[in-house]
């Protein structure tokens, strides 16, 4: 007994913690990683300020000051402003809504289709698995971020778009994984319990296959989430993005370069924006990987 | 060994074909014909235009004579430039861009393999963390932001480096290079690091130290192997992003190469070349993602008798 008691006050949580959930097991774990929590914490700020953005912003979206151009960051202007005048925090702000929407939007689209495909086709199996599975290998092979380029230049660069096109290219790993997860998951007892009970296949990949898989899909996701805004940044960099008057992080940065040699601010912010937030989510991700799937291999 | 990369050649044909076909009918279902944008043309010069470029025939016989005209190497002629074909833009372009990707590839593999191993053979030491750091800011620094700020301070405040063309001024070609080059620098420096770790844990290095092996030895003739697996893996999507990579690239520092020529034709929607790069974009990936595939799978003997035992 006082071996145990000594092993318990080693422990840096409480023995009830011992019996928790996966996600109370993975929150404590996460909890630890300090980057992790610190990324967080930068994310939910991003996150609250781009939802409260249109009461937040010092400026108006269109307020133009074309006395005024471009200045470096004062007290007026935090992060200057750029050749109308217009004040760059305001404009980094209502950007930010579009880079996250259409980094979550889309790795969203992409979570749904990628699990219910990878779901759907694990539990199967046979001829409609393998089927499902090649149709994914050949998607695979084409050269998706040509494809979206060509769409958006086809039918013209429109949001909606842009967060289909994205999400379609993106549900191909997350389908490959969901897949494995549910090859080993319909073979344990569980499942077999709920066949016999008579359940329909679907309320048993809805309620027992999926929720077994969510641990590596949320981990997945959470990595999908800065490569999707990468996308958009690059499309909006080479202004076949998101178009004006709208605005987002790649479109200001592809702005900033056009000016930078007089006014490097307007490069440097958007930029600076658009960095922390590809490091918090990277670092989030990594974290959650760690804490909900720790046989997964590091990289 | 055979049979797989037969199946595989044989897998990559239909990938082709629906390439090229959703790509005809998506440029054909574009809104707005190529010559839509001039004003007041006399309707006999537009159907002169149409006959010119066969726009006239039904749409299935346009694609036979498309299919055809590839077949012969021929990807047809420009909407925009009168009288420049596709294929005389793409041989313009073409030995500019493989140049720049080449470069960058080199760099890409030379440091990322260097700076990783380096770190995975010291794992959890300073060794380790420095480098992944740096490798995490390529990663997260994405290559649109990283090349104007290099051209802002080694261009304009430092005056060390020309910032635009390719092969006018010395050293015109590092900047661009870099910033093609650093972003997958810094991914394979994470692949090979986490490979290498792997690796070393496995039981044969362990025979290999207990035969006394000198340390050189043991890395550079079992470990690496094993251990860069999942790098050459990775050059086929990696080839795949320099070339979408170049497109930015090339904006950015004015290279008169292909992936400036897309951009610009996506721009003009100048259809007929966007169809004809998307056609040979989408081949080369293609068949970069064959060969990435079948050296992976020479170099793993496992994978090697898995496909030798159910071909």
């Amino acid at each position: 007994m006082v071996e145990v008691h000594k092993y318990e006050e080693k422990l840096s949580y409480k023995p009830k913690d011992l019996g928790g959930s996966l996600w109370s097991d993975g929150w404590i774990r996460l909890k630890k990683n300090k980057l992790a929590i610190a990324s967080l914490f930068i994310l939910g700020f991003l996150c609250i300020t781009a939802v409260l953005t249109p009461i937040i912003a010092p400026y108006g979206y269109e307020e133009q000051n074309l006395l005024l151009g471009a200045v470096p960051p004062s007290s007026d202007h935090w992060l200057g402003t750029d050749v109308f005048g217009r004040d760059m925090l305001t404009r980094i702000m209502y950007g930010s809504r579009i880079s996250l929407a259409v980094g979550f939007i889309a790795s969203g689209v992409a979570l749904c289709i990628g699990v219910l495909w990878g779901a759907l086709s694990g539990y199967s199996g046979g001829r409609i698995d393998a089927f499902m599975m090649r149709i994914v290998d050949i998607l695979y092979a084409l050269p998706f971020m040509i494809f979206i380029i060509l769409l958006m230049v086809i039918f013209g660069r429109n949001l909606l778009l842009l967060f289909l096109a994205i999400g379609a290219v993106e549900w191909l790993t997350m389908a490959r994984i969901v897949r494995g997860q549910v090859l080993t998951i319909k073979q344990q007892d569980f499942i077999e319990a709920a066949t016999s009970l008579g359940l329909s296949h679907w309320t048993i990949i809805r309620r027992h296959i999926i929720p077994n898989t969510l641990s590596p899909v949320i981990v997945y996701a959470t990595l999908t989430v800065p490569s999707v805004m990468l996308l958009e940044a690059f499309l909006s960099f080479l202004g076949l993005g998101i178009q004006p008057p709208q605005s987002s992080w790649g479109l200001l940065i592809s702005y900033g370069v056009e000016t930078m040699e007089e006014y490097p601010w307007l490069i440097f912010f958007p930029g600076l924006f658009l960095s922390i937030t590809l490091f918090s989510l990277n670092f989030l991700g990594d974290g959650l990987r760690d804490a909900l799937d720790p046989r997964a291999s590091k990289d | 060994m055979f049979y797989f990369a037969l199946r595989r050649l044989i897998q990559s044909v239909p990938v082709l074909i629906i390439v090229i076909t959703a790509t005809f009918f998506l440029v054909r279902a574009a809104p707005g014909g190529p010559f839509s944008a001039e004003k007041n043309v006399p309707p006999e010069v537009v159907k002169a235009l149409e006959a010119q470029y066969k726009l006239d025939q039904p749409i299935w016989q346009q694609y036979t004579s498309y299919i055809n005209d590839l077949i012969h190497g021929q990807f047809g002629p420009s909407f925009r430039y009168p009288g420049r074909t596709v294929n005389e833009l793409i041989e313009a372009g073409l030995p500019v861009t493989a140049e720049l990707a080449l470069y960058a590839m080199l760099l890409a593999v030379f440091f990322g393999v260097s700076s990783g191993v380096y770190a995975g053979l010291r794992p959890n030491s300073i060794h380790d963390y420095l480098p992944m750091s740096l490798s995490m800011i390529g990663i997260c620094v994405p290559s649109f932001l990283m090349g104007p700020l290099m051209v802002l301070f080694f261009g304009i405040y430092m005056e060390w480096l020309p910032i635009s063309g390719w092969g006018n001024t010395p050293g015109d070609k590092i900047l661009p290079t870099i910033t093609l080059g650093l972003g997958y620098a810094a991914f394979i420096s994470r692949l090979s690091r986490g490979g290498i770790l792997e690796v070393m844990s496995k039981d044969y290095i362990r025979t290999a130290r207990a035969k006394g092996l000198p340390a050189r030895v043991i890395v550079f003739k079992h470990a690496l192997r094993g251990g860069l697996i999942p790098v050459v893996a990775f050059l086929g999507p990696a080839f795949a992003g320099l070339l979408s990579g170049s497109f930015v690239v090339e904006t950015i520092f004015q290279i008169p190469g292909l992936g400036r020529f897309y951009v610009q034709a996506a721009f003009n929607r100048d259809y007929t070349m966007i169809l004809g790069t998307t056609i040979f974009f989408s081949t080369l990936i293609i068949v970069f993602n064959l060969l990435s595939d079948i050296v992976s799978v020479w170099l793993d003997p496992k994978l090697r008798d898995q496909y030798r035992h159910n071909k």
